[in-house]
């Protein structure tokens, strides 16, 4: 089985979609649930969130930002390239709730996750408020996308070069001054996860967050991607990748997601340097 | 049997055990008495002809010994390495009455790696008898579940969740007790009896067993116990603490000890203490070594008789350095300014009455707390199954911890699925769950031909309706 890239498109500096050609996971795929894929032979396995699928067509989309050796790697590929291994769907699809006002956040690359699941929760009939944000308006990526399944689309940038000049949770706070919100579902960096269950806490409105812990299976066996939800172990593979904002300890997350930073950095460089020297030959 | 040095072999992740020469392999089995009621075959959970094979190493034809064991036993280098014999056939056999037994599982081992280097032959594959299987896993138990039923003739797909075959094979037990090459090789074999195998599935979520069971005629689950178990004490979530199943998949699947050439890290720990004294903790703390650690140590609560892993894989840890402090258990784990482990504080312990599973109890003695320096821990205490299996498959009965049980002959309470080794005992032995395998190959294939009886009386009836309505012309 190869898994075949039939397309690849940079959405945003250093932001790249891929359209990937995996009819068995495309088929079983819900908003929320994740794949886990490994390059080549001596690839590390990384988990990806599944940011669209077409059913019919076998294609399964994911979005992801360079930020080290294998993402780097994977930008590099083109379509027509194929990785070794896709692995999924993994993970608890999003529950969709019923005659909600929901309030969706989504910074960075998890905007595009943003997106499949405010499509269903809009189909189930919930009125959808969406909040994206970016550091900078060439970071703002799916806009149109998410605007055709939301109610109303908030747009915030870091620097003010497009929609309100500041952070998402500053819209998210207006909102819920002004209205009942019965959900927030925030996905999106960790710290801007954090931030958003600090606003939403002394209002009272449950929130969700997708976490993205390290993993290495996927499947449950090895709990590298275990966090702590209302002071109990869960693994985020199967017992996630969603939990409640309130309950998480955003903290140890933070602290696990750095542990290989050295490794990472080592890694990154020596493909790098790899990388120029095959541009000089 | 010749192995690497000690001191050399820490340094890297080859074979310690080199296996024995032709010479020395064809002494070794002048020794079976070829007793007229062996009782070494006894001790055998896949009813390997032992003195068959013996007698073909001692009049000096490997071929014909290798493919003796290949009767009874699929994997038989696998075996030959990782196999309990001195608790199996080697307990068994007469010469160990007054004497060394003879070395069943390393003449095992020199038979079948003669085989895989003069280059396995394809073997016949017999009619189709146009039943199909799903085996779910590819670990021990499937694989001997799934070549047995090749061999009659039914088509059977193995479906698995990793990038690779094998189950523990691969990512539980480390290259330096089973070369990859060897499982490898042993799962090429199995293919070339016509068995398919899908990585990168993962049923639960790419098909329910439900679901499988509308396109195969029986299901296997096979699916072994991979849900690592905590100690549930403080501090077990810091940095540097891994379960024994992420710190080995990382190791073995992914290779990480050849990071950076692999892209998988891992933390190399100067001390490292491992939790637990079976087989998976001895891995652990030998991968530990080899990734360089100055010191290793093995805490385990209870004491040396009690250990669960092999005497030689015991034997083969303390030579290489690794420290046992034994009747010791953690009770909190310390972090330093960055939530990295600093040091394991631990708790002496006393045995006592036995508990339920007739074992000693081990007990604490207050004012023994002390403090071991450790910046990476394992935790080695035992797994069970996954819950994704039985959370998605309707009327399949399960007990405690998501085992699910089985009458002698491998079925479970869902008509059509069997179950056999780790998902159904509880983390085992390889060796083990290849007996289980070759239990519920023989029921479920006189299950499928209780279903070709069925067809073939519902035919019969067919036949005799249509007689009974043709008959008038």
């Amino acid at each position: 089985m190869t898994y075949t890239i039939l397309e690849r498109e940079e959405l945003a500096p250093e932001i790249y979609l891929l359209k990937l050609y995996a009819p068995e996971v495309a088929n079983k795929s819900e908003p929320g649930q994740f794949i886990i894929i490994r390059i080549d032979e001596s690839g590390e396995r990384i988990p990806l969130t599944i940011a669209d699928y077409n059913r019919g067509a076998g294609i399964i989309t994911v979005v992801f930002m360079e930020i080290g050796k294998t993402t780097k790697q994977l930008a590099a590929l083109k379509s027509g390239d194929s990785l070794s291994d896709i692995v999924g769907p993994l993970g608890n699809p999003a529950h969709v709730p019923k005659n909600s006002v929901v309030v969706f956040v989504g910074g960075g690359v998890g905007i595009t996750t943003v997106y499949p699941e405010a499509r269903e929760f809009k189909k189930a009939g919930n009125t959808i408020i969406s909040i994206i944000g970016a550091r900078s308006e060439n970071l703002l990526i799916w806009e149109d996308r998410v605007r055709s399944v939301s109610d109303k689309l908030y747009i915030t940038t870091d620097d003010g070069t497009k929609g309100r000049h500041g952070f998402v949770t500053d819209v998210l706070t207006d909102i819920l001054r002004e209205r009942s919100v019965d959900l927030v579902v925030a996905i999106g960096p960790v710290v801007m996860m954090r931030a958003v269950a600090g606003v939403t806490k002394p209002f009272g409105v449950k929130t969700i967050v997708s976490l993205n812990p390290v993993m290495v299976d996927g499947t449950g066996m090895c709990g590298s991607c275990r966090v702590l939800v209302g002071g109990e172990t869960k693994f985020t593979c199967v017992d996630g990748p969603e939990f409640d904002a309130h309950q998480v300890d955003f903290t140890l997350l933070l602290t696990r997601l750095a542990a290989y930073r050295d490794e990472e950095a080592a890694s990154l460089e020596k493909f790098m340097h790899e990388q120029d020297g095959d541009e000089k030959c | 049997m010749p192995e690497q040095d000690p001191e050399e072999r820490i340094h890297n992740f080859d074979e310690v055990a080199l296996g024995y020469t032709e010479e020395q392999a064809t002494i070794e089995a002048n020794r079976c008495l070829q007793c007229k009621k062996p009782q070494c075959i006894k001790g055998c959970p896949v009813e390997i002809d032992i003195p068959a094979f013996i007698k073909n190493i001692a009049e000096g034809d490997f071929e014909a010994s290798a493919s003796e064991l290949k009767r009874a036993n699929t994997l038989p280098a696998i075996c030959g390495r990782v196999c309990p014999q001195e608790m199996q056939c080697e307990i068994e056999c007469t010469l160990g009455k007054k004497g060394e037994p003879i070395a069943i599982g390393r003449l095992e081992r020199f038979a079948a790696d003669y085989e895989l280097e003069k280059g396995v032959q394809t073997p016949g594959i017999p009619e189709s008898t146009g039943y199909r299987v799903a085996v779910v896993g590819s670990g021990p138990a499937s694989l001997t579940v799934a070549a047995d039923l090749a061999r009659i003739g039914h088509s059977v797909t193995i479906l698995e969740a990793l990038h690779e075959e094998g189950g523990v094979l691969i990512y539980g037990i480390p290259e330096f007790r089973l070369p990859k090459e060897i499982v490898r090789a042993e799962v090429d074999f199995i293919k070339k009896l016509g068995v398919e195998i899908k990585l990168n599935f993962v049923v639960g979520k790419l098909r329910s067993v439900d679901e499988l069971l509308t396109e195969y005629d029986a299901v296997f689950l096979g699916s072994g116990a991979g849900l690592p178990s905590f100690l549930g004490i403080e501090g077990e979530n810091l940095n540097g603490v891994y379960s024994a199943n992420e710190f080995l998949t990382r190791v073995n699947l992914m290779k990480a000890y050849q990071f950076p050439d692999y892209d998988t890290p891992i933390k190399k720990g100067k001390h490292v203490v491992v939790v637990g004294a079976g087989n998976v903790a001895m891995d652990a703390a030998r991968c530990a070594l080899r990734l360089g650690a100055e010191n290793v140590t093995i805490v385990y609560r209870r004491g040396e008789d009690e250990m669960t892993a092999r005497i030689e894989e015991i034997r083969h840890a303390k030579e290489e350095g690794v420290h046992f402090k034994l009747l010791t258990n953690p009770t909190i784990i310390y972090g330093d300014e960055n939530n990295w482990v600093k040091t394991v504080k631990c708790i002496k312990m006393r045995l006592g009455e036995p508990d339920e599973s007739g074992r000693a109890r081990p007990e604490p003695i207050s004012g023994t707390e002390h403090e071991i320096p450790a910046d990476v821990a394992v935790i080695a205490i035992g797994t069970t199954p996954n819950p994704l299996i039985p959370s998605t498959t309707s009327d399949l009965q399960t007990i405690k911890r998501n085992i699910i049980p089985t009458d002698a002959e491998c079925r479970t309470s869902k008509k059509g699925v069997f179950a056999g080794g780790d998902v159904v005992t509880g983390s085992a032995t390889v060796i083990s769950a290849m007996g289980a395998g070759k239990i519920a190959a023989r029921a479920i294939d006189q299950y499928l031909q209780s279903l070709r009886f069925a067809e073939t009386t519902s035919t019969l009836d067919c036949e005799a309706i249509e007689c009974r309505n043709t008959g008038n012309q």
